[in-house]
């Protein structure tokens, strides 16, 4: 069947029945226009209380118990505040750029499963969709640079494409393993696989592939050690330098849904959704058939996902409290030299994990443990190999040669 | 539910703009609107900008950009490949390592040019 009489098929299948309507509502109004706002609102609090504690601080504690209405003030402080455009701006891109920045954070959750049946909608390309329109949000934060005319902006704009853009490329690759062994884009179809063959960040080729996408999951939500656009010692505040009150709360927003969404994706991906051990279907199996069954298999997975995902955050928080910002070139470096080639080389690992031991369908003890030792000294070996590669040639090459004094002053 | 995925994601991207929207419009009722020369002013750090802020810009980020696309096509490759691998047998493992080495001989000109230097 050629691609278009596929979408043709496609298109017969809508059929919007009273539950389906229902179903959707339900997603759209509670969940992502209540609950995932929510829950991001109390992120910033919470990483205002763990960055405070961090340095030996309270933080928040004025608003309500333990400064819990913290965010609702915050909320009512941007909305009564003067949004100050600049008079050379581009005033539609100025605005439109929050809009996209925040509806590519939103549509990136649409295929996240959150326990059994508990997810927006399953494509059967769900992880094209997610990288699609995760990469939304380069365009948006580049038209918002673009149309503020500051020079500030610009540069934090340029930055910001240059890093997201570089990082997305180990990000997505890093997927590439779970897609070959759950045989399927599906984010469904990877959480099954899991069930069947254990968490895939408990395999050699499943555990680098799950480095990398940590690493560049936080470059593209441009945190700290990333956070280049952004850097205010140097340039302000980079791509919403001339951002105020709401619209600069828009930016706010999709920052924290998207290390959000980051987190929630990572979960799927290579910690095994919901289930609490990685080599056990645990609640999944409990599922027979009856609906208190069903109840209580998803509230054991949506608990113990809601758990990894905090797990997820704070460690962000954390890594924000301890490390210092990295120096562009070093930066894109890092994402070119190191992780393009441990990624390349680790979906050759992840066919030979496949080969061994995801191949007869079931985990058996032999191949599994034969796998463990032969792929994850392979693998082992390929993180060695890119490694003294790049010393060698950083060796014969100096990056700082590039930079003498005042190098930085060149722009950039 | 047979209904289609797309009509969600259409509906979904429709509450995204009107969740991002909302708040603005209510900015605009509530919040106060004093203009002045000099607050519309682009921010500088106390000084007047100086010269065209649009202008073109360092090459580097473009080559950056030449690069990306060259992967990110190289991914739209993989993924149907990695989606279909345990049915397409061991001849598919050996022609996507040589799709990887023709990419990664690629990468490695790239760095021999010099194009992942950044200076």
């Amino acid at each position: 069947m050629d691609v278009g009489t596929a979408l043709i098929a496609q298109s017969h299948r809508v059929d919007l029945s009273p539950t389906t309507a229902i179903v959707w509502a339900l997603w759209l109004l509670v969940g992502f226009a209540g609950i995932f706002p929510g829950i991001v609102a109390y992120m910033v609090w919470l990483e205002r209380k763990v960055a405070a504690r961090f340095q030996d601080r309270i933080g928040p504690n004025r608003v309500g118990p333990f400064g819990l209405l913290q965010p609702i003030a915050d909320a009512i402080k941007l909305i009564v505040k003067e949004s100050i455009v600049p008079r050379p701006a581009d005033g539609l891109v100025h605005l439109l750029a929050p809009v996209i920045v925040l509806a590519s954070a939103f549509l990136t959750l649409a295929v996240v499963p959150f326990a059994v049946g508990l997810v927006p909608i399953d494509p059967p390309s769900g992880l094209v969709y997610l990288i699609a329109v995760s990469s939304l949000s380069p365009l948006g934060i580049f038209l918002a640079g673009w149309s503020s005319r500051n020079k500030y902006s610009l540069i934090g704009a340029m930055r910001a494409v240059a890093q997201l853009v570089s990082y997305e490329i180990p990000q997505v690759l890093a997927t590439i393993p779970v897609v070959l062994w759950a045989g399927s884009l599906s984010l469904v179809s990877i959480f099954d696989h899991q069930a069947k063959f254990g968490w895939n960040a408990f395999t050699p080729p499943g555990l680098l592939a799950f480095a990398i996408f940590l690493i560049a999951g936080v470059a593209e939500v441009n945190r700290t050690p990333f956070d280049i656009p952004e850097a205010e010692s140097e340039i302000i505040a980079g791509y919403h330098t001339e951002y105020s009150g709401m619209r600069f709360g828009l930016f706010f927003l999709a920052e924290y849904l998207g290390v959000f969404a980051i987190s929630c994706v990572a979960t799927v991906l290579f910690l095994g959704g919901g289930m609490p051990l990685p080599f056990s279907s645990f609640p999944v199996n409990l599922i027979d058939g009856s609906v208190g069954s069903y109840i209580l298999a998803d509230a054991i997975l949506l608990a113990v996902f809601l758990a990894k995902v905090l797990l997820f955050i704070f460690a962000m928080f954390w890594v924000r409290a301890t490390l210092p910002r990295m120096r562009i070139d070093r930066l894109m470096n890092f994402a070119w030299k190191y992780l393009v080639p441990l990624c390349v080389l680790n979906i050759l690992f992840a066919a030979a994990w496949f080969e061994v031991v995801v191949r007869p369908g079931r985990i058996e003890a032999g191949r599994w443990a034969v796998g463990m030792i032969g792929v994850g000294l392979l693998t082992a070996a390929g993180v060695q190999l890119v490694f003294w590669a790049n010393r060698k040639l950083a060796a014969a090459a100096p990056i700082d040669a590039d930079w003498p004094a005042g190098g930085a002053a060149r722009g950039g | 539910m047979v209904a289609h995925n797309y009509v969600f994601v259409g509906l979904l991207l429709l509450v995204a703009v009107g969740f991002a929207l909302a708040p603005l419009a209510l900015v605009a009722l509530v919040a106060p609107r004093k203009r002045s020369p000099t607050k519309a002013d682009v921010f500088e750090c106390g000084v007047r900008t100086h010269g065209e802020t649009w202008v073109r810009f360092r090459i580097q980020y473009y080559i950056y950009a030449i690069m990306f696309v060259v992967f990110d096509v190289e991914t739209v490759f993989l993924y149907p490949w990695a989606a279909a691998y345990g049915s397409l047998g061991t001849f598919a493992l050996v022609e996507m390592t040589v799709f990887l080495a023709l990419l990664f001989a690629g990468l490695a000109y790239a760095w021999a040019k010099g194009v992942l230097r950044w200076a």
